[in-house]
């Protein structure tokens, strides 16, 4: 039995081990042991020059890490939460996407960033943001949200190795769920799809967090009789399109959940894919279940209210297929 | 650096500035003749700042510019022809074709553009800094910014963390007292640049940006100081540029007498009549210069001019690398 | 879009001759069609006003899609149907099946047809997707079509598949008889006597009659196996199998061979042969044989044992005219006698019924008089 976290930690250990370009930087990662926990005691092993606590100078410090890359190190570079990373925006969208294509190709910039996602507890409007769907809109970036605890442990050595910027989401509330993790659990591929759950009457398509309430509505929903195909999208950007549309051409229904808000959400880039690719399948409009467009509040019952649930997702799957009989 | 063995130091310097400024005025008489298109900024009136410096860099050292580099890439030993077929757009070009004038990149000289936000490259420079620092390389990291760019939070982000980590970066501020059209008193509550470096704790040092030599010999010091402290320095060259903020600039934000006052102080003829008394060249090395530069520009027109478009079909290219890291 | 062909499954519209708001008689040509292999001029079957020109030139539209609406004299103009709403999968399938969506009931939000709504109409009506051969309203039976001069590949290919499928899916059964044709011919002679050579019968004239007078008598061996079931037609259109020189073959019918005298049948073949060899065949000549005669004495055949012609239920083959040794009344003659067979579809009847066919095939041809 294992953790989300402790998946983490077991990447990023395995990477610093295993490769000494690798070094691990961002706000409180060393003395403090990171803000979720992930590299307590690695100070201690790999020293202060390799987990590197910085200043809360987020511009400069990816900035660095991208000079850092660029220099032909491996630096994984740490924001906090993707609500920080507004501050390095400049340098994450016109240097670490822009370089390689800018420079003719002469360029490139092997540089992994991880950072927390997502809300779900109560920490206020300017903390809960939901944006790997924005980021995920940069031509030159690689956006990745494991959801399981395989993902989490072999995604971060596959986004090392790749030659070009990779952002790595982890959702706040997935580091303490438990899991099996096999003990030579090791590198992932970091561009396609899971089919999670097979069904043949919708397909659900998610991502993060949200995959778990999709799979827990995926259970209530078969209980009537409706059998859910609940699917891991893993990889943002590049979106697996293929996974989706061939799900969607066995289901002729969709559903997508995703915790970004609604409006020119990736939930919005899918539902365009599905409709150019297997618009011909379609035996009913495309459903979306996304977080409600407000700022987050902080209130329990408001913020419950804001974001997917399971309960949503059984609703909207529900009247997407009450006409077809099951 | 020209390595004819007949030129002396001092000419080897007017050289490259002679080389720069003829560049840089061809370049804008291509721009009126729309073969480079876009935005276009040029170094006039600076040459001496980025040639000064760039005598005291080596090849491991590492480069980072603004969009006004043109100079800088000269000086670093990027040949004419791409830096002018970049500007064309041509494949030949240095990022073939795709950056234009203020994206000039080479891998061969360690030069990493070619930055068009304003303080952008100066948390790039921490990074290679910091590469050197834990492989234990002795290589330095070349920053050259604007005035402008100290009002930027990323400036001080960086003076921080540099000073903080003691990072071997050389902090380049090509003071030239208009940051686009706002003079530099309009914008900062402390116009003594350098000051403000000095106030992160890094050494600082400030120098007349219009006389190459003074130039030269600060960025000696300057270097010496990174390399051998292992920390950063930063040195303000008081300069001025003759032309517009950019080809689009119609300099309503300052007097024509103000540029006709610091054209008295055009390093180029500042440093000839030097050269001139201490008998270091006279007037046929002079022509002799300006011949053999018309010739590299012309021959760098001639190479852009001859160079060819990338067709549409690969313009996904190069989003992602094609080889693995 | 009529069916012009065995296995022509679409045709392409290249150009209408009437416009809404003319009137047409039934029988006018309003249009050509281009399929694989020729140009044909579609007919209107009915009287009445242009409405509407649904398909515009130059689309390729699918075996019994609607071409134009012509409204009764009386009738007010069509208005346009209302859009119906279904969803893409539903309204793929609805082309596939090739059923109308109007006449299926939705049962998505707001009536909207779906999937299930339309699987389940196809279902009822036992329709496959796919291009089987469809039922436009005329009910013709799928021919080799028209020849295009220089497409001889794409015929080939048609009858060679049409063939394939008679072989592969009708069981028949051949039945032969000789009949003496001495009769007929005095009778023809006689008639040809006060004629000049452009009038002048020939006997396949008598054989379609011959035929057409025996699928009176036993009219089982008259029509179409549609469905699994034969259905016997009303009409005795007896099609003439005409060769081409340049190679295929088209099969035009002698409409109402029956009620037709020698002349009018003779007529109808020169009719026939002219424009089958110019290449200026009509929708209305190749849609609706019931049978298919094919007459290859010219050619020096003594009997003909043939493939039917899907849906078709028979086909009659004549060979060529021989002399030979032939008792009668204990008596040895030469007569000139015809090799008769008969390849039917057993499903459809049996020996008997085709030995009555051919027994009244025979009768004819003895009792034939030039009056």
């Amino acid at each position: 039995m294992s953790t989300y976290r402790e998946a983490v930690r077991a990447a990023i250990h395995e990477a610093m081990q295993s490769d000494e370009r690798v070094f691990l930087m961002g706000e409180d990662v060393g003395r403090y042991g990171g803000y979720f926990a992930v590299s307590k005691g690695f100070i201690d092993e790999f020293g202060p020059e390799r987990i590197r606590d910085t200043p809360l100078s987020e511009s400069a410090y990816v900035g660095a890490g991208i000079g850092a890359a660029l220099a032909g190190m491996r630096p994984i570079v740490e924001i906090t939460t993707a609500n920080f990373s507004l501050l390095a925006l400049d340098q994450i969208v016109d240097n670490a996407a822009s370089y390689l294509y800018m420079s003719g190709g002469q360029f490139n910039v092997p540089l992994v960033i991880r950072m927390g996602t997502g809300g779900a507890r109560q920490m206020g409007a300017q903390h809960s943001h939901s944006l790997e769907g924005w980021y995920a809109h940069i031509p030159g970036l690689k956006i990745l949200t494991p959801a399981t605890l395989a993902d989490a442990r072999g995604m971060l050595a596959t986004a090392l190795a790749d030659p070009d910027p990779v952002l790595i989401f982890e959702h706040g509330t997935l580091y303490n769920m438990e899991g099996e993790l096999a003990p030579d659990a090791g590198a992932v591929d970091i561009s396609s799809a899971s089919i999670r759950r097979a069904g043949r009457d919708v397909s659900i398509i998610t991502y993060g967090a949200t995959l778990w309430k999709a799979l827990a509505a995926a259970e209530t929903l078969a209980q009537d009789g409706i059998e859910a195909e609940v699917i891991d999208l893993r990889s943002l950007r590049p979106l697996d399109e293929r996974t989706i549309v061939e799900s969607v051409k066995r289901t002729h229904r969709a559903a997508i959940v995703d915790e970004g808000w609604k409006s020119g959400s990736i939930s919005a880039e899918i539902c365009a894919r599905i409709v150019e690719a297997a618009f011909y399948d379609l035996d009913a409009p495309i459903a979306r279940v996304c977080s409600a467009e407000v700022p987050m509040p902080y209130a329990k019952q408001l913020e419950d209210a804001a974001l997917p649930q399971a309960e949503t997702i059984v609703a909207t799957v529900r009247s997407l297929v009450s006409h077809a009989g099951g | 650096m020209l390595e004819t063995p007949a030129v002396k130091h001092g000419l080897a310097l007017l050289r490259e500035m002679l080389l720069i400024r003829r560049f840089e005025e061809r370049c804008a008489q291509s721009y009126a003749e729309q073969k480079i298109r876009g935005f276009l900024h040029l170094y006039v009136g600076e040459e001496a700042v980025g040639v000064g410096v760039m005598q005291t860099l080596v090849a491991e050292d590492v480069v980072i510019s603004t969009y006004r580099e043109h100079g800088h890439a000269l000086a670093r030993g990027i040949a004419p022809g791409p830096i002018m077929a970049e500007m064309y757009g041509k494949q030949e070009g240095c990022s073939h074709g795709r950056g234009g004038s203020m994206h000039i990149f080479d891998r061969a000289t360690n030069f990493y553009g070619g930055n068009a936000i304003v303080g952008g490259g100066i948390p790039l420079a921490l990074g290679f800094a910091l590469a050197a620092q834990l492989r234990n390389r002795p290589a330095i990291c070349c920053c050259f910014f604007g005035e402008g760019a100290v009002a930027e939070g990323e400036f001080h982000e960086s003076m921080n963390l540099a000073a903080l980590w003691k990072l071997p970066v050389l902090f380049v501020c090509e003071n030239n007292y208009y940051a686009m059209g706002t003079r530099l008193d309009l914008s900062e509550s402390v116009t003594d640049i350098h000051q403000k470096a000095a106030s992160y704790g890094i050494a600082s040092a400030f120098v007349d940006g219009m006389d190459v030599e003074a130039v030269e010999a600060a960025a000696q010091t300057a270097a010496a100081s990174v390399r051998e402290h292992h920390g950063p320095y930063f040195l303000e060259c008081r300069t001025y540029r003759f032309h517009g903020h950019s080809t689009a600039d119609p300099q309503l934000y300052r007097s024509k007498a103000e540029v006709e006052e610091w054209k008295k102080r055009d390093p180029i003829p500042m440093l000839i009549a030097r050269l001139k008394s201490r008998g270091e060249c006279n007037d046929d090395d002079i022509a002799r210069l300006e011949s053999e530069i018309a010739g590299i520009v012309r021959d760098a027109v001639a190479y852009a001019d001859a160079g060819t478009l990338e067709p549409p079909e690969t313009l996904t290219r190069f989003v992602y690398s094609e080889q693995p890291a | 879009m009529p069916s012009l062909g065995a296995d022509m499954a679409a045709g392409t519209l290249t150009r209408w001759d009437v416009k809404p708001g003319d009137h047409v008689n039934s029988g006018d040509t309003i249009g050509v069609v281009e399929t694989d292999k020729a140009n044909v001029e579609i007919e209107v079957f009915e009287s009445g006003i242009v409405d509407r020109l649904i398909v515009q030139p130059g689309a390729k539209v699918p075996v019994g899609t609607p071409l134009a609406l012509i409204r009764g004299e009386a009738e007010a103009p069509a208005k346009a149907p209302a859009l119906v709403r279904a969803s893409p999968m539903a309204r793929r399938l609805a082309r596939e099946y090739r059923l109308d969506l109007a006449t299926i009931a939705g049962s998505g939000p707001h009536g909207v047809v779906e999937r299930a709504d339309v699987e389940r109409v196809a279902k009822q009506a036992e329709v496959r997707p796919g291009p089987a051969a469809p039922v436009p309203p005329a009910a013709p039976a799928p021919q080799p079509p028209a020849p295009q001069p220089s497409e001889g590949a794409g015929m080939r290919r048609a009858i060679a598949a049409a063939m394939t499928r008679s072989n592969r899916e009708i069981p028949h059964y051949y039945l032969e008889t000789h009949i003496d044709f001495s009769n007929a011919q005095r009778a023809l002679e006689t008639i040809n006597l006060r004629r000049s050579v452009k009038e002048r019968l020939l006997p396949a004239a008598l054989l379609f009659k011959a035929v057409a007078t025996a699928l009176a008598e036993v009219p089982e061996l008259n029509g179409y196996w549609i469905d699994d079931e034969p259905h016997q037609s009303e009409r005795i259109n007896v099609g003439m199998a005409i060769a081409l020189r340049q190679g295929g073959l088209v099969i035009p019918a002698i409409h109402d061979a029956d009620a037709k005298s020698l002349d009018e049948i003779m007529e109808a073949m020169r009719d026939l042969i002219t424009r089958a060899r110019s290449g200026s065949m009509r929708s209305s000549d190749l849609v609706d044989s019931t049978i298919t005669v094919t007459n290859l004495g010219d050619l020096g055949v003594e009997s003909v044992y043939g493939i039917i012609y899907p849906p078709q239920l028979a086909l009659v083959g004549f060979g060529k005219i021989v002399e030979r040794p032939w008792a009668e009344n204990g008596m040895i003659g030469i007569r000139p006698i015809l090799s008769a067979t008969l390849a039917a579809d057993h499903r459809a009847t049996d020996g008997h019924r085709g030995a009555r066919f051919l027994s009244a095939l025979e009768r004819y041809i003895l009792q034939v008089q030039p009056g």
